[in-house]
């Protein structure tokens, strides 16, 4: 059992994952993972290279197929579903190198992450909120997205996520390779999108702004969960200090 | 001036059917990466199943609207349904293998089209003889459009060299001038393929399912995380190349007028090349290549030997892969970090 720390408040369940094992080959890259995201969640997945984070994003956005175990969704089993059905589902999943288009208008782009949806006018509603979010979008639009900046795709990557109107958002590594200054934005626009109503299982290498940001927390280590808790008591423990956060 | 007019059209009228089967080849690259060696058998069994049609309908329909329209769509949904059966049991269960394994594959189902249309069979249904498959001679494809002299021009000849001119001879008028004659089966088959391409970038660029495609093209596995159902999107694009290979097919036979079990193969490696030029998985660089292609190969004949053509052709793809590796319009791709 992995060590707990400081008390989870009590949400709706959204995301059940349990006793998750995935095989590349002869290697076993998740040993039986177990994690929930409630209802309004910010729930970060940290640890190592190569711990297994975005495996479990794989496994649970089904661009893997779980040798055992089983995923649910809002209560309803989703195991090994292809991942072009999550979508429909209220499940977005912005993958580990972002996945932008660069052939494609950054406008494309968005309108794609709209695929499944067709109320025209809350599509063009979003298309605003999410220029809202990243003005830089709006002035880019119809250029190609391969021409963006890391930072600036990355944005792109969120909001074209976002434009499914997702319950649950999956973010692999949204800070990495970026300046500072625009991971700070990065971050204040998911604090605004959780607060209103998304919920999140964010995997981030930079722990320190993982767990500023979630509610809970696990702490996974080769394949395995080693710790859970709420993203402040993990910040104050001196073992994930000493491995996680260079200090 | 006269010779050159008239390559020029001769030219034309084959590019926009390379243009056609190339548009097939590179669409089925740009969402599987897969050279799809069986579409130029595609485009001859849209011939004859053309063929076939307008055989059914028999004499009384020859030369009408409704008549050739027929043709033309029995054709698309045969060869559609063809393309899909192809992409879902041959290709479909080796996406995850080497991609080697998907190839070799297209070669086998490209011989088992053009070899098998070789074959014979009448069986007898209800003691009549019914044709399923006609056999290796070539047949005369049936005038489904009735020739007919679209426009004449009359271009000066070049004047004769003196010592041919015979000073006693009166002077013949008809012989200042050259005829070029432009068919309206010519205009109707560059207007058919014309129209069939704007409609194509119309899809590819304009709507949402093009959309999906070039999503699918660039990365599968993201397309999919969006919602985007990969394996119709790519079966609909086999069956969309499919159908503009049986158009092809029609046109190559009205122009012909001769079709036979190996077409496929001659006509879809140049088709292919053509595809290669105008660099693989860019639809615009297809109908490029393939105008560029044809054209080339027309003056060859018209100017140097007709046993030249082929030469020139692969000598075409030699310079343009040595000197634009991505071919003419291919985009070399950079991978931001």
């Amino acid at each position: 059992m992995p060590e707990t720390l400081g008390t989870r408040e009590v949400k709706p369940p959204l995301l059940g994952v349990s006793g998750v094992e995935v095989r590349y080959g002869a290697i076993q890259a998740l040993r039986g993972v177990s994690l929930s995201v409630g209802q309004g969640d910010v729930v970060a997945l940290i640890g190592a290279n190569g711990a297994g984070k975005t495996s479990t994003l794989r496994a649970v956005s089904g661009m893997l197929k779980p040798t055992a175990g089983t995923v649910q969704l809002a209560g309803q089993d989703i195991t090994g579903q292809p991942a072009h059905t999550l979508v429909g589902k209220g499940m977005a999943h912005a993958p580990e190198g972002r996945g932008i288009f660069p052939n494609l208008t950054v406008l494309e782009n968005l309108e794609l992450g709209a695929y499944l949806r067709s109320d025209k006018a809350g599509i063009a509603q979003d298309l605003e909120r999410m220029y809202g979010f990243f003005p830089v979008l709006r002035e880019r639009q119809a250029q190609l997205a391969g021409t963006l900046s890391g930072g600036e795709q990355q944005m792109l990557a969120i909001s074209r996520a976002l434009m499914s109107r997702p319950k649950l958002l999956l973010l692999d590594e949204p800070s990495l390779g970026l300046a500072p200054q625009v991971t700070q934005t990065i971050f204040r626009i998911l604090r605004e999108v959780n607060a209103q109503g998304v919920s999140i299982l964010l995997v981030e290498q930079n722990a320190h702004l993982a767990l500023g940001l979630a509610h809970w927390a696990y702490v996974l280590e080769t394949g395995a969960i080693v710790m859970e808790g709420t993203g402040q008591a993990l910040l104050a423990s001196d073992d994930v200090r000493k491995a996680y956060l260079g200090e | 001036m006269a010779g050159l007019l008239q390559h020029l059209i001769n030219g034309l009228a084959e590019g926009t059917i390379y243009a056609l089967v190339a548009l097939g080849y590179t669409m089925v690259y740009g969402v599987l990466k897969l050279i799809n060696f069986a579409h130029g058998d595609v485009m001859m069994v849209g011939a004859y199943v053309g063929y076939a049609a307008a055989f059914v309908l028999g004499d009384g329909a020859l030369g009408s609207l409704w008549g050739a329209v027929l043709v033309f769509l029995v054709s698309i949904l045969f060869c559609g349904l063809l393309g899909w059966l192809v992409e879902r049991f041959a290709y479909r269960p080796l996406r995850e293998k080497p991609r080697l394994t998907a190839l070799i594959t297209a070669i086998g189902i490209s011989f088992t089209l053009s070899y098998g249309f070789q074959l014979k069979v009448q069986p007898e249904i209800a003691g009549k003889k019914v044709t399923l498959l006609p056999g290796a001679d070539p047949r005369t494809f049936p005038e489904i459009i009735t020739p007919a002299e679209w426009v004449t021009l009359h271009v000066p000849a070049p004047a004769p060299a003196p010592d041919e001119v015979d000073p006693a001879a009166p002077h013949d008028a008809a012989d200042d001038f050259v005829e070029i004659i432009i068919w309206n089966w010519q205009v109707i088959s560059f207007v058919i393929a014309l129209a069939l391409m704007g409609g194509l970038q119309v899809l590819v660029f304009r709507t949402k399912f093009g959309r999906a495609m070039r999503a699918v093209s660039h990365d599968h596995r993201v397309a999919a995380l969006l919602g985007i159902p990969v394996d119709r999107v790519i079966a609909l694009t086999f069956m969309l190349g499919s159908a503009l290979a049986a158009c092809a097919g029609i046109l190559y036979a009205i122009k012909d007028t001769l079709i036979q079990p190996m077409l496929g193969v001659q006509l879809g490696l140049k088709a292919f090349v053509a595809a290669v030029i105008g660099g693989i998985g860019n639809v615009q660089g297809a109908v490029l290549g393939a105008v560029a292609l044809a054209l080339c190969e027309e003056l060859v004949v018209g100017y140097a030997s007709s046993s030249w053509r082929d030469a020139v052709a692969f000598g075409f793809l030699i310079v343009v892969l040595l000197l634009r590796p991505q071919g003419l319009l291919g985009r070399v791709q950079a991978e931001k970090v």
